[in-house]
């Protein structure tokens, strides 16, 4: 049946969204006839997700609360484009019932659940307490309304330790915390009742016990609102970092038949029990012993919906539309079947050797040749919220696309995986494209050896604390060098990058340092810098450290470089990240990447010299109060006293981390200008 | 489109024999300036080194922009002058593009004599100023000095053009609106302290630098305090109390990046105008220059063979080229400057005089930058020539060679003998930059000349006196002669005592000249009105 002739008739949706997931949604939408409607805030004016739709209104400005998350805009735009529903995509208003709520008041259908059920799935606490009532196996733990501090230690206690400290109103990591110990337990619970009431104005607590080797496995469900449901078997969402998923796979490895039927009818009963509609995850900690506890339910569509859509062979946006409408589900749970094995990887624009810091910056390239690299299209996907030239800005989640991949088994899925992520072409901002392909290629990951701490197990191996030696600075340099000749300008012989000398060879500084400190002024000990010398017309004597390396680039196609040193030919992928601080040189391989910070000349500024400078009086004045004890540890900038002088009261601050030995002066105390006011020692 | 064809055939014995003859003084030459570069002797560098200081060249290489290049005058300056050796006279001085501007740089190195002044220190700083002054190049002093070299004070002190002139200097130029940036990276003592104080901007380093009139020696000599150098005039001093220096700077890196900023807040701009063409290298080899040109001064070469392995697309658009055809003149391009070149090809008679200054005109009247190529034993000698009046023809063209006022350089790629030197634009005729080639000779005749001559006026005295004056005698008599003029006559010899910017490579010849060019178009190039010309 039609979608504009269903009984709850659609012809034109509203993706109340941005990046891949609009995308993604818009292009289902187009498939089914639908008409497409975007929304954006002005730093996405151009975006992808803008340029695909049909249509797109204007949310608001860039901070996402003025836009995406603004419920009275989102209504606005739907209403001036004529759309019947929207869809909220994941993230954003996406499980808000207060949103669903307004949909309702405005006749708009909400693509999701009802109000009903996201308020039912968000108080964690409460969900708790209707799951085990259904008969949803929990993790022990206390989910109790007394939150005073003896009864969640004695509750603690009982679990047993290590337990979980986690914010009845919580989630993304925040007001959560693992205490191993009980002594540890009230600083912890402190500690999360601070975080959770400035993040969600809520202090409550839940406690649960800690399992030591789990797996994160969750089930999708699907309902429509004639009271049926299916699942459509599970994911393994194991390998997280900081609690977010990295790498998904569908089905879960080592998941038998029953179990599988177990984990299943348990999620459907929890959907059912909270009168769920639409699409949704019930989310379990897989124990080793194949025990598994109820964790919680996302009343939306997962960022990681497409492992599924590759097993099963279904369109899970097109099921949405379709339940949506008022049609019944597609497929009974007996014709739902899973085909071979897939895999996502999600590319986030950050930092991993930067403890995952987001990325900014000019997406110079980004593309996956599918052909180049002998990839079946109908084996690879990559769902992306962005192309080559866009923006990517510090508004919004850092996630630029997925690259999703199938295969016969788990093997050849995985290996398809790595295949594709060696031959994504991209640069201009730094990602964890290289992070993925050492997680996706780790020999356990391979051997399914999942637990949700995969990455803080085998840190050593994923985090490429690439050795700097020598032949890495002179590698980079090379690069720079060859960098620096393609700034040089025609117009002025004195825009030559060369080096050029007079009877002697041509010269070049080249300084680098880890990335790690880039934007370190202070730490001038971490600059190397590579003297080079041209021999000859394109090879350069590089004097690193004290060794002397000869070597040449030379440009092959694309990002292919060709760089001989000493003798030792090698090739690489070679291409320059752009960061707030600068230029980030990158050589890699299919299995490495060097990184090296190019720090070019005007981008130093130290000036660490006023240390001493205001500790004497400014002018002549009185003083007017001492603010920290003589011998108190003090923080650069905490202000030690204030001064009174031409009726303007001066607080001097602690030039450096150290200790204020003596005040030489009290309150009521006039000063004479370059009066020595303190001795302060400061941190070496 | 006029593409000069070469007659050379690089197989030939005689072009390889020149070849290699010519490489052999290069490598001489690159030999010679890389000992220069090191600056003083290992001790001093470790010394100066161990108290966190860059060597001047790498100061340099961090005050440039990145990759830039660097065209430094006067490397040879002292060289085999005094009785010790003081590599490039104790300061480094060049043209380099800092912040996107071409500016004259003049770093002391103080591991050369601490940085003191000789003679030669003085007359480089001072050309270098000159340059500055022509050019209209902004001035950055990486100062580092004890200041004048107290045993030869009498050679640095008094006289017009001597330690006085560098601060007359600093204010003329300044007044000229040609900024005077210094950085004080060491000592600035006794006079040298006005080198910072008569900028128009100063950055001091802490813990090196230092400004005062006396040092502490002096000061307890006169007034018995006893004051460290650093509380006397070090950069807390001078940054927070005098105001003597205006930035403040931790080390030396960060020194020469404040200087760079002070740069960029010029707000420079070029006043010079070309019609600038897309540069393109030369057709022919550079490199064939060697084989063409060799050592030995007595066998010519056509001199189209070296303009045409210099100029743009090898594309010499000659001018009269059937007349006067001992001196050529023609237009051309350099790095896609516009350019009149006006080469030796052979002895000045009165038609070639009378073409060059016809061309000087030309390149006068359309403000087109000149390039003088020597190769020149003179003008033309004996009767029919004075009768001619090749005195007034000659001294047309050195009337045009000095009152023309576009930017002039002047290379000497081969001899540059007497009054050829003068209407070929030698030194004293103030071309904004003078080169030598290592096979040039510079002198006011050729050895062999100057002895024949010589021994004719001797052997007419004994004549006179009718003594006798044997064979051997004259012999004797002629070689020390001979052996001075060789002596005195080579480009070392020259470059060190500063009668020319600098001894080259040839192959670096067309890297040279459009460097020069291009920093010349600071300045504006102004109207030319000549002298009466003798008719």
């Amino acid at each position: 049946m039609s979608l504009a002739n269903a009984p709850t008739p659609l012809s034109t949706v509203l993706i109340a969204n941005r990046g891949e997931i609009a995308c993604r949604v818009i292009r289902t939408a187009r498939r089914l006839g639908l008409k497409s409607v975007a929304v954006y805030s002005d730093a996405d004016a151009m975006a992808y997700h803008v340029r695909e739709a049909d249509e797109a209104l204007r949310l608001g400005p860039a901070p996402a609360r003025e836009s995406y998350l603004n419920v009275k805009a989102v209504i606005e735009a739907a209403k001036r484009s004529g759309a019947s529903a929207i869809h909220p995509g994941y993230g954003f208003l996406s499980e808000n019932a207060e949103f669903v709520a307004a949909c309702e008041q405005a006749g708009i259908v909400f693509i999701g659940p009802p109000a009903s059920a996201i308020a039912a799935m968000g108080d964690k606490s409460a969900a708790k307490a209707r799951m085990d009532a259904a008969g949803v196996p929990l993790v022990p733990g206390y989910h109790g309304d007394d939150q005073d501090e003896a009864t969640l230690k004695t509750e603690a206690d009982q679990i047993g330790y290590p337990v979980l400290l986690k914010a009845s109103a919580g989630g993304g990591g925040k007001g959560m915390r693992i205490v191993e110990r009980g002594e540890d337990f009230q600083a912890a619970l402190e500690g999360c009742r601070r975080e959770s009431q400035a993040a969600f104005n809520d202090q409550r607590m839940l406690i649960e016990k800690y399992l030591t080797q789990p797996r994160h496995v969750e089930v999708q469900v699907f309902c429509d609102s004639h009271g049926d449901g299916v699942y459509l078997f599970e994911r393994d969402c194991s390998v997280q970092r900081r609690h977010q998923k990295v790498l998904e796979e569908a089905p879960a490895p080592g998941m038998t038949q029953e179990l599988r039927r177990q984990m299943g009818d348990a999620a459907v009963r929890a959907a059912k029990e909270i009168g769920y509609v639409g699409a949704g995850t019930v989310e379990f900690l897989l124990n080793a012993d194949n025990s598994f506890y109820f964790m919680e339910m996302n009343t939306r569509l997962q960022v990681e919906h497409p492992v599924t859509e590759m097993i099963t062979g279904e369109d899970l946006v097109e099921w949405q539309l379709r339940v949506a409408a008022g049609l019944p589900l597609p497929k009974r749970q007996e014709e739902l079947t899973i085909t071979g094995h897939a895999f996502e990887a999600r590319l986030y624009a950050e930092d991993p050797e930067q403890d995952f810091l987001p990325a900014t910056g000019h997406l110079e390239r980004f593309e996956l040749d599918m052909a180049g690299a002998n990839l079946d299209p109908s084996r690879v996907r990559l769902d992306s919220g962005v192309e080559a030239g866009d923006e990517i800005t510090m508004y919004y989640d850092p996630m630029l696309a997925k690259l999703i991949t199938h295969g016969d088994d788990r093997d050849q899925a995985l290996a398809t995986l790595n295949r594709a992520l060696s031959a994504l072409d991209v640069s201009g901002v730094t990602t964890n494209r290289a992070f993925l392909q050492r997680l996706a290629s780790h020999a356990d990951f391979r051997k399914a050896e999942l637990t949700t701490r995969f990455i803080e197990l085998h840190e050593a191996e994923l985090f490429s604390k690439a050795t700097l030696d020598n032949e890495a600075y002179a590698s980079a340099a090379l690069f720079a060098l060859d960098l620096l000749q393609r700034e040089s300008h025609k117009d002025s012989p004195w825009a030559r990058r060369d080096g050029w000398r007079l009877n002697a060879p041509a010269r070049i500084r080249i300084a680098l340092t880890d990335p790690a400190h880039a934007g370190d002024d202070a730490d001038s000990s971490a600059i190397l810098t590579v003297l080079a010398e041209r021999q000859g017309k394109s090879a350069w004597r590089l004097q690193v450290n004290d060794h002397i390396l000869e070597g040449q680039l030379q440009r092959l196609e694309g990002d292919g470089v060709a760089i001989l040193l000493d003798g030792h030919r090698r090739r690489w992928l070679a291409r320059r990240d752009r960061t707030p601080h600068g230029d980030v040189l990158v050589l890699g391989d299919a299995e490495q990447e060097t990184r090296l910070f190019w720090r070019r000349l005007d981008a130093v500024d130290h000036g660490h010299h006023e240390v001493d400078a205001t500790l004497t009086a400014p002018m002549h004045g009185t003083v007017v109060t001492l603010l920290i004890e003589p011998g108190e540890r003090v923080e650069k900038g905490t202000p030690l006293m204030v001064m009174e002088a031409m009726k303007m009261e001066h607080t001097l601050n602690a030039p450096a981390d150290g200790v204020v030995e003596a005040f030489h002066f009290a309150a009521g105390d006039t000063v004479g200008q370059g009066d020595e006011l303190l001795t302060f020692n400061a941190d070496e | 489109m006029a593409i000069l064809q070469t007659q050379i055939n690089p197989r030939t014995e005689a072009f390889q024999a020149n070849d290699k003859a010519l490489r052999a003084e290069v490598d001489k030459l690159h030999t010679l300036t890389a000992s220069i570069c090191r600056g003083g002797g290992d001790k001093a560098r470790e010394r100066h080194e161990s108290r966190g200081k860059l060597f001047v060249r790498d100061r340099i290489d961090h005050l440039l922009d990145e990759g830039a290049p660097f065209l430094e005058i006067g490397a040879l300056a002292a060289h085999e002058v005094y009785e010790s050796p003081v590599p490039a006279a104790g300061v480094v001085a060049g043209i380099g593009r800092v912040s996107g501007v071409e500016c004259v740089i003049v770093a002391n190195d103080a591991t050369v004599k601490g940085g003191t002044y000789y003679p030669l220190t003085v007359k480089k700083h001072l050309r270098a100023q000159e340059i500055a002054r022509k050019h209209r190049l902004p001035c950055i002093y990486l100062v580092d000095s004890g200041g004048a070299f107290l045993p030869l004070q009498d050679e640095v002190f008094p006289d017009r053009d001597h330690f006085g002139r560098i601060f007359f200097n600093q204010a003329t130029l300044s007044a000229e609106g040609i900024p005077q940036i210094a950085v004080v990276m060491g000592s600035c003592t006794a006079g040298g302290a006005y080198v910072p104080a008569m900028a128009d901007e100063s950055i001091i380093v802490r813990e090196q630098g230092t400004i005062f009139l006396g040092g502490p020696p002096l000061v307890k000599a006169a007034t018995g305090e006893t004051i460290s150098a650093e509380d006397l005039g070090g950069a807390d001093v001078h940054a927070k109390i005098s105001g003597v220096a205006d930035h403040y700077a931790d080390n030396d890196a960060h020194a020469l990046q404040l200087a760079r900023r002070a740069v960029s807040r010029l707000n420079w701009q070029k006043r010079g105008r070309l019609a600038m063409k897309e540069p393109k290298p030369p057709r022919l080899d550079p490199a064939e220059i060697y084989g063409i040109v060799g050592t030995d001064l007595r066998k010519p070469y056509d001199a189209r063979e070296v303009i045409a392995r210099l100029i743009d697309d090898s594309d010499f658009d000659e001018f009269k080229r059937y007349y006067g055809d001992t001196l050529v003149t023609g237009f051309a391009h350099l790095q896609g400057h516009p350019v009149g070149i006006i080469a030796n090809n052979g002895v000045l008679f009165s038609e070639s005089a009378q073409k060059g200054a016809h061309f000087i005109e030309l390149c006068a009247q359309r403000r087109i930058p000149l390039i003088f190529l020597q190769n020149i034993t003179g003008f033309m000698v004996g009767s029919k020539y004075e009768q001619e009046g090749i005195a007034k023809h000659g001294a047309k063209l050195v009337t045009a060679v000095v009152c023309v006022n576009v930017p002039k350089f002047t290379v000497l790629i081969g001899g540059s003998f007497g009054a050829g030197n003068y209407g070929m634009c030698g030194r004293a005729y103030e071309p904004n930059l003078l080169f030598m080639w290592p096979n040039a000779r510079i002198s006011v005749m050729g050895g062999e000349q100057a002895a024949n001559v010589l021994a004719q006026v001797k052997r007419e005295q004994h004549e006179r006196h009718g003594t006798e004056w044997s064979e051997e005698d004259e012999a004797a008599f002629k070689t020390p002669i001979h052996e001075q003029y060789e002596h005195q006559g080579h480009p070392y010899y020259a470059s060190a005592r500063l009668w020319d910017d600098g001894v080259i490579d040839p192959i670096q010849t067309r890297d040279i000249l459009g460097l020069a060019i291009s920093a010349a178009m600071n300045a504006e190039v102004e109207e030319t009105r000549f002298g009466v010309f003798r008719m």
